[in-house]
């Protein structure tokens, strides 16, 4: 039996469906056998982010109204076998499914994986109610801004009302230099005021624009992002690893190792 | 002066990491608590009408706030009390 996660922030652009790719990417490479559902309907995003756009026959709405099964509607990830996709409908809205519907599924889904990933639609209507309905957990993504962290303060409050277990952060976007200049808000400033458990820290990366250009998802290639998500991965393993240090690149980080060096 | 006035204000600006965190905190104690200033005001009022029953407080001094630790929200409310009426009996129900 696997385990659902549901990948949620509140408000839209702040990375939901790059963690959502990452984390299925990284979790397939170490061997587990992932599954990403879409559950964005009418504005279904994670298949070309995987660059899986053009594989796709049926969708989730088409599964869960019993116009086919499940397993013809799974797209199979190009580059690793044990990754899949359940593609959300493109020309119906999020009325088409309910709650109950997407704890089915997730039942059904769990069966046969050992991760459930499912990618959240922004904001707080009957799309967030389906996403969240089948998940035993919840992975919050923030950006240290307050419009990205008002709102995830807003889900983490809507989460524990539905008596999910208290969720696991991950801060993306994070740019050490401004940082350092005090301007932008810091990891501890953002764990201060949402007093929930870090996850990850994921640096502002350009590789990130490149990799969904592609739709080749970051962690199948090298770049600070990447590596960022899979330590994300490790620790949904349950292994014990560091955050990363992402001072250490900029001028301060470069001035202190000069100086230590001595 | 004025050299000596722009490099004070240069080291005392307050970093704009600051200036998001405290706006954060504000509103979210709003946020969490989902409580209007309007509605805290007609709280104070109905507090101020209760305790009157039993007490003369100093109604200028009084305040009701709402303080967060945390996850947690809590009320609280701190009222100067002139003398206890000793003539106070509980308030006829409706």
């Amino acid at each position: 039996m696997g385990i659902a996660y549901v990948i949620t922030s509140g408000k839209g652009g702040v990375g939901k469906t790059t963690t959502t790719a990452n984390l299925g990417a990284a979790l397939a490479q170490m061997g587990r056998s992932v599954v990403m559902v879409d559950a964005d309907i009418g504005l279904r995003n994670l298949d070309v982010v995987m660059g899986l756009e053009n594989r796709i026959v049926y969708d989730l709405v088409d599964v869960v109204h019993g116009h086919c099964r499940l397993k013809q509607a799974l797209v199979r990830d190009k580059r690793l076998d044990n990754l899949y996709l359940l593609p959300a409908a493109q020309t119906k809205d999020k009325t088409a499914v309910n709650p109950q519907q997407m704890r089915d599924l997730s039942r059904q889904l769990k069966a046969e994986f050992d991760f459930v990933l499912v990618d959240c639609p922004a904001g707080i209507e009957q799309g967030f109610r389906n996403a969240i309905a089948g998940a035993d957990q919840a992975i919050i993504v923030t950006t240290p801004e307050v419009a990205s962290v008002r709102d995830a303060d807003r889900v983490i409050g809507l989460l524990e009302a539905e008596q999910l277990p208290p969720p696991q952060l991950v801060v993306n976007r994070l740019r050490p230099g401004m940082v350092a200049r005090g301007d932008m808000l810091a990891i501890e400033d953002v764990l201060e005021i949402l007093a929930v458990k870090l996850l990850g820290i994921v640096p502002d990366d350009e590789s990130i624009v490149v990799s969904t250009n592609r739709g080749e998802p970051a962690v199948l290639g090298r770049s600070r992002a990447g590596e960022a998500y899979r330590n994300i991965a490790r620790r949904l393993l349950g292994e014990e690893v560091p955050f990363m240090d992402l001072g250490e690149n900029g001028l301060f980080g470069r001035l202190r190792r000069l100086l230590a060096r001595r | 002066m004025f050299p000596l006035d722009l490099i004070t204000r240069f080291f005392s600006r307050e970093s704009s990491k600051d200036v998001a965190k405290e706006r954060l905190r504000l509103v979210l104690v709003q946020d969490r608590t989902d409580l209007s200033p309007s509605l805290l005001e007609a709280l104070r009022e109905d507090l101020v009408r209760v305790i009157s029953h039993y007490m003369e407080i100093e109604e200028a001094a009084m305040e009701v706030e709402v303080v967060q630790k945390e996850r947690s929200v809590a009320l609280t409310a701190s009222i100067p009390v002139r003398r206890v009426k000793p003539e106070a009996c509980p308030p006829r129900k409706g």
